[in-house]
């Protein structure tokens, strides 16, 4: 398949901006529309768009972790946020807040955030590194 | 928080075990481990209702009915406990089970992400988050089904994922309108705005979409053709798993949602209720009885049975539910077993086929003990769980004047007579095809090694459950029929 010189060169500096995107969307989703799931859903999209055009193996090195670990380290980070409202002794997901603004909730976002970005490009990943065994 | 427990504590399990996937002896101690924890928090949850009646969080201490609740009624608590139990003992058999399947580093966290969706849906209050749940499970199954990586994974999968994609639809579809039509989601605002004269209209068709989703799921008459089809490739222990639980858990959800939530259900879907019930008896029980494969008799039975469970329903009567959920406790149990038994006979015979094995009643005595305990309280034979469910089931329906109905849910306990007896005869009875006439009574496959411990422990452990509940069934009897009282009567707890 014939490769578009300006696809692989534009990809890594994409990849960069549809991140930082995908932060903004996270963050702005305190207060706004957006938040983690699709902030998430962006970053997947960035990560897809490298192991696409550059290959799987690009885009897991540009991960922080593995995609299952990933995955993983979101669930818990969420499960932490849950469990610090019991820890206070309300219910399950009673957010705690501080003074500055910061919260529990930033904290369960940001493990939705990365429980997308890691189940999803596993199976990116996975699917393309398939369509390679077999041509 | 302990309301909450028997679903997080299984999340942890399954977050501990997805990082463990490269350490296979630590997973697998840390997955039964975490199993333990579930069910001693499920027993407690079921001490805790036993004192204090319904236990309910709302999520975010967010105000009723707009909070996501969860809430353990005795019912509820009783699913839960019989689940976590069902989680462990099969986890602890496939400890060091070899099949087709097992061992790959996805399962255990798979596994304990099914016991978490499933403890969910019976916890759940709300009618979307128990859709969610629901799903959840299923998807839970889907990678489990796949693991096996060989072809015919991916067909029973492929199967499987179709039908349960269609009724996904049909439910959320279904959750959607009755939101519409009545604004809420909450079970105990639905219950209220559910007898709302003004509401009547198009609500009771909203509902029959709803079970007709739910039924889907159950592998009801004449839906149930995915079921045999995608179960018989997994191995025996989460073949026990899924094949104990799964349909199961979609009759808790019909009793719920009739018997509790839509008090208010027009007869006429419940009448149809029951004539499926007996089509869906009929034709599991058929089914079974053309098949020559373990797996697939069994799987056949599920079907059969879960026309009892459906049969139950449709009596519409705080006793017919109250013999619903002894059945259901029962069946899950025996159900369970078998699939184990099951497994042992293929690691001992050498097949799942029944006219490639024999002898193992002369080979291995203990598993035929433990086949009978199980396969009895599947007929019904007394004093087994099976005969004290279907003789709850059927004296309410000949108090009603259902002869019918009760005639062919007794003809269906024969037929299962032939099934149970089939797999006797032809397992446990007659010698191994491969055995010479003049080299002992009880030569195997010539690979036959001695069986884990630890799988023969686990069948142990259901079938003294199976027993307990058997020959003293007076205190489950009275719990199920204090958990059902306020049932199909529309009054609140």
């Amino acid at each position: 398949m014939p490769r578009s010189a300006l696809l692989t060169q534009a990809a890594r500096p994409l990849y960069w901006l549809m991140l930082a995107a995908a932060v903004w969307i996270l963050l702005r989703g305190h207060n706004a529309p957006g938040g983690g799931f699709i902030g998430g859903l962006v970053a997947v999209a960035g990560s897809s768009l490298l192991a696409i055009t550059l290959g799987p193996a690009v885009a897991r090195r540009l991960q922080p972790l593995a995609p299952l670990p990933l995955a993983m380290s979101g669930v818990g980070l969420a499960l932490l946020a849950g469990l610090a409202g019991v820890a206070t002794g309300m219910p399950f997901l009673t957010h705690v807040w501080t003074d500055m603004g910061l919260s529990t909730v930033m904290l369960f976002d940001v493990g939705v955030f990365l429980a997308v970005w890691g189940a999803l490009t596993g199976y990116v990943f996975a699917l393309l590194d398939n369509g390679r065994q077999t041509p | 928080m302990l309301v909450l427990s028997p679903l997080l504590v299984p999340l942890i399990t399954a977050l501990l075990t997805a990082l463990l996937a490269r350490h296979a002896a630590m997973q697998t101690r840390v997955s039964v481990l975490g199993a333990a924890t579930q069910l001693i928090f499920a027993a407690m949850l079921l001490i805790d209702v036993l004192q204090g009646g319904r236990q309910s969080v709302a999520l975010g201490n967010w105000p009723l009915p707009y909070a996501i609740e969860f809430a353990a009624d005795a019912l509820s608590a009783a699913m839960v406990l019989i689940a976590a139990l069902l989680g462990f003992a099969t986890v602890l058999f496939g400890r060091h089970w070899n099949e087709t399947g097992m061992g790959m580093p996805g399962l255990q966290p798979l596994l304990h992400g099914l016991l978490a969706a499933t403890a969910a849906v019976f916890l759940a209050a709300d009618l979307f988050n128990l859709y969610v749940w629901f799903e959840l499970m299923l998807i839970s199954v889907l990678g489990l089904l796949v693991l096996g990586g060989k072809r015919r994974h991916g067909d029973a999968a492929f199967k499987y994922f179709a039908v349960s994609m269609l009724g996904t639809l049909l439910m959320l579809g279904a959750v959607g309108m009755i939101y519409g039509a009545t604004g809420h989601l909450n079970f105990s605002a639905l219950r209220a705005a559910s007898i709302q004269p003004g509401l009547a209209g198009a609500l009771p068709a909203y509902i029959g979409l709803l079970l007709l989703a739910v039924l889907l799921k159950a592998g009801a008459f004449p839906l149930f053709a995915w079921l045999p089809a995608s179960y018989h490739t997994l191995p025996a222990p989460l073949l026990a798993l899924v094949g104990g639980l799964l349909t199961k858990v979609a009759a808790y959800v019909l009793l719920r949602l009739l018997a509790d939530v839509f008090v208010a259900t027009p007869g006429v879907l419940i009448e149809a209720l029951g004539w499926l019930a007996l089509a869906t008896m009929l034709s599991g029980v058929l089914g079974a009885a053309y098949h020559w494969d373990l797996r697939r008799i069994l799987a056949f039975h599920i079907v059969s049975q879960i026309g009892y469970l459906l049969f139950g329903i449709a009596l519409a009567t705080p006793a017919g539910a109250a013999g619903t959920v002894f059945f259901l406790l029962h069946n899950i149990l025996v159900k369970a077993a078998l699939f184990l038994i099951a497994g042992l006979m293929w690691a001992s015979a050498g097949h799942y086929d029944l006219r490639r094995i024999g002898g193992l009643y002369l080979a291995r005595p203990l598993l035929a003990v433990l086949f009978l305990v199980s396969a009895f309280s599947l007929v019904g034979v007394p004093p087994t769980t099976g005969f004290w469910g279907k003789f709850l089931l059927l004296r309410e329906a000949f108090d009603q004047g259902r002869y019918v109905w009760g005639g062919v849910a007794l003809a269906v306990g024969l037929l299962t007579l032939y099934s149970m007896s089939k797999i006797w005869v032809e397992g446990f009875w007659k010698p191994h095809p491969m055995q010479q006439p003049d080299h002992g009574p009880a030569q195997l496959r010539p690979a036959a090694t001695a069986l884990p411990a630890t799988a023969y422990t686990a069948v142990m452990l259901l079938s003294l459950v199976i027993l307990i509940m058997g020959i003293f069934p007076d205190p489950f009897i009275r719990y199920v029929d204090a958990a059902t009282a306020r049932f199909w009567t529309g009054a609140l707890r």
